[in-house]
């Protein structure tokens, strides 16, 4: 009874806590959009180098170095860069873009905030968990630096909409991002009236409206697309597709990588160099595509490249130094070693960008990224389905042979190094690649279990039952083990997950 | 030949979880040089532990491989005709997709 009315409780308490912080980001958005308008009215007074003071005090120490100053720092605002991804490479990424000022920075993302991204995806908190990583992502860069554009983009890149997203501006968006947009154009079009009839008397009259239309367009220009594309993602087709609408539709890509203890960065397709498929024509198998979900990765290993993406874009956006294209680098953390590399050029040959296969916008809708690479986009986990129903339990049934005492050895399949984050009770740890090694050791556990059992439960013998993470390894584990002799084993359907999710709430998951 | 070899982004699990090799790789004989496409075999048969498909594919490296003689990509020295000299360094690197 009384477990029942704490858990009601629990979820008044949820549910209350929930609508609070709904009604406090409304709140935050509004106190946002109002201190950003309130400082467009206090900026009027710009100064001839069209930054205003407080964009002067704000950007003081860059505009301090002599290499970047004042036109490095108005090429920036004058900028647009979308960063598409806002986990361990995007979060950095965000933050120093936000920062430093580019004038629009666009973020793309499906996904939720979760417990297990805290500790590399630093630009999220904890209350965010649960909430679309754009909204976190656009929140956090806001309140960085009120003064610049955020447009969030909380959808999943396709070939249906990546041509819109990195080209056209997203007219359907939310409304205070339209007004925002029409007043800013406004502002920029009595700005630069105000600038040429200061400087009327120096120039002809007849030039004047040739003038007056190059800034037009140029304005236009700058208000419907972005100039630099960020790869943040962490998944070979969405890499393959991000590089591919980059060349279709000529822009530049700083593109950053991590995984475990390493990371790599460069940049494509920039100033006749290689895009992705010049070095990489063919995808590799999937079996080599990695994810940090299943093999890790230190927190501050994507943090650093994400940081070197920003670093990228910057340079790029508010063209100063040399940025790294035609090179790639290559990022060691454990031995401490950055190495740069000299990479091949702009392949004549390849299929997007060479010479006689330029890749066009149509082509583009129409290329299977997920059959191209054999990876779905959506990195969503593998689920096998390898073996009959009569060789498999659900978690709830695993549950039930445990309170009912029947004679039962459970192996679990995982690498050890999983096992010894969490196991379930009594479970015999045997990694799937050393399964065919060890099988007397199963044999022995279950004669054992047989005899310490004699008298104890009436006839039946001992079951072997196999677990792992997700239920994938251990199909493949019940399928050798059955051709090895242990006709019976069974495995249990879903893994750990499934026993947190459907029997143990309080199990821990990774 | 004393070559240093250094393996990457996970292509190192497939030599003993080692990055880096200093070898010394006998010249076959009649042989006055050292290609890339020996190495390659070289090492295959002398570093590989296991699951080899994860570092070849026919006579060259599998897709998503780079590889670097002495900091460079190997397109732009010829690839597998690439020869080698005394302490030249190669690094194989199995590109990233995680962030
Ligand atoms: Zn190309």
């Amino acid at each position: 009874m009384s477990e029942i009315r704490e858990s009601d409780n629990a979820s008044r308490i949820m549910a209350e806590l929930q609508s609070l912080k709904e009604a406090k980001s409304t709140i935050d958005n509004k106190i946002g959009l109002l201190e950003a308008e309130l400082r467009d009215i206090q900026n009027d007074g710009a100064s001839s180098n069209g930054l205003s003071p407080e964009m002067i005090y704000r950007y003081s120490r860059h505009l301090l170095l002599p290499n970047f100053g004042v036109s490095g720092q108005q090429n920036l605002l004058n900028s647009s860069i979308l960063v598409v991804g806002a986990g361990g490479l995007g979060s950095p990424a965000l933050l120093y873009l936000a920062a430093c000022g580019v004038g629009r920075l666009g973020i793309v993302d499906h996904d939720l905030v979760e417990l297990n991204n805290m500790h590399r995806q630093i630009i999220h908190t904890e209350t965010y968990i649960g909430q679309p990583k754009v909204k976190s992502a656009a929140s956090a860069c806001r309140s960085v630096n009120s003064s610049i554009q955020v447009v969030e983009h909380q959808e999943a890149l396709r070939t249906s909409n990546a041509l819109e997203i990195f080209s056209k501006y997203p007219c359907n968006s939310n409304n205070n991002m339209a007004i925002f947009f029409c007043f800013n154009l406004v502002f920029l079009i009595f700005l630069s009236f105000f600038i040429l009839l200061s400087i009327l008397p120096l120039i002809h009259y007849d030039h004047m409206f040739t003038i007056m239309w190059i800034l037009m367009i140029s304005m236009t220009e700058h208000f419907v697309r972005y100039d630099i594309i960020v790869d943040a993602t962490d998944n070979a087709p969405t890499r393959y597709m991000i590089s591919d609408c980059c060349v279709v539709l000529g822009k530049p890509l700083v593109s950053g990588a991590a995984l475990g203890l390493e990371g790599q960065l460069t940049v494509y397709n920039y100033n006749g160099g290689p895009c992705y498929r010049c070095l990489f024509p063919t995808p590799p198998p999937t079996t080599a595509c990695q994810r940090c979900a299943d093999s890790g990765v230190l927190g501050v290993v994507p943090g650093i490249i994400g940081c070197l993406q920003a670093l990228e874009a910057i340079k790029i956006a508010a063209s100063v130094g040399e940025p790294l294209s035609g090179r790639m680098l290559l990022f060691d953390a454990l031995s401490a070693r950055i190495r740069i590399v000299k990479i091949r050029g702009r392949s004549l040959q390849c299929e997007a960008c060479g010479e006689n296969s330029k890749f066009t916008q149509q082509q583009f809708r129409e290329f299977d990224y997920e059959n191209f690479t054999q990876t779905p986009l959506s990195v969503s986990p593998l689920k096998l389905n390898l073996l009959p129903n009569e060789s498999r339990i659900s978690s709830k049934e695993y549950n039930e042979i445990i309170l009912k005492k029947e004679p039962h050895v459970v192996v679990d399949v995982r690498p050890a190094h999983h096992f010894k984050i969490v196991s379930l009770p009594k479970s015999l740890n045997i990694p799937l690649s050393t399964l065919e090694a060890r099988l007397p050791e199963i044999s022995s556990a279950l004669k054992k279990e047989e005899e310490d059992n004699i008298g104890v439960v009436s006839g039946s013998s001992a079951q072997l039952y196999v677990v792992c993470r997700r239920g994938n390894d251990s199909q493949r584990a019940v399928q050798s083990l059955q051709k090895m002799g242990f006709t019976s084993a069974k495995d249990i359907v879903g893994g750990l997950e499934s026993w947190a999710h459907n029997v143990d709430p309080n199990f821990p998951t990774y | 030949m004393q070559l240093t070899l250094e393996f990457g982004g996970g292509l190192e699990l497939l030599c003993d979880s080692k990055k880096i090799h200093n070898v010394n790789v006998e010249l076959q004989n009649g042989e006055d040089k050292l290609t890339m496409k020996d190495l390659l075999s070289w090492v295959r048969t002398n570093l590989i532990k296991e699951r080899p498909e994860m570092f070849m594919k026919g006579d060259t490296v599998r897709p998503g491989v780079l590889v670097l003689v002495n900091d460079c990509d190997w397109e732009l020295s010829g690839q597998l005709s690439t020869s080698l000299e005394e302490k030249d360094v190669v690094v194989f690197i199995s590109t990233l997709h995680g962030g």
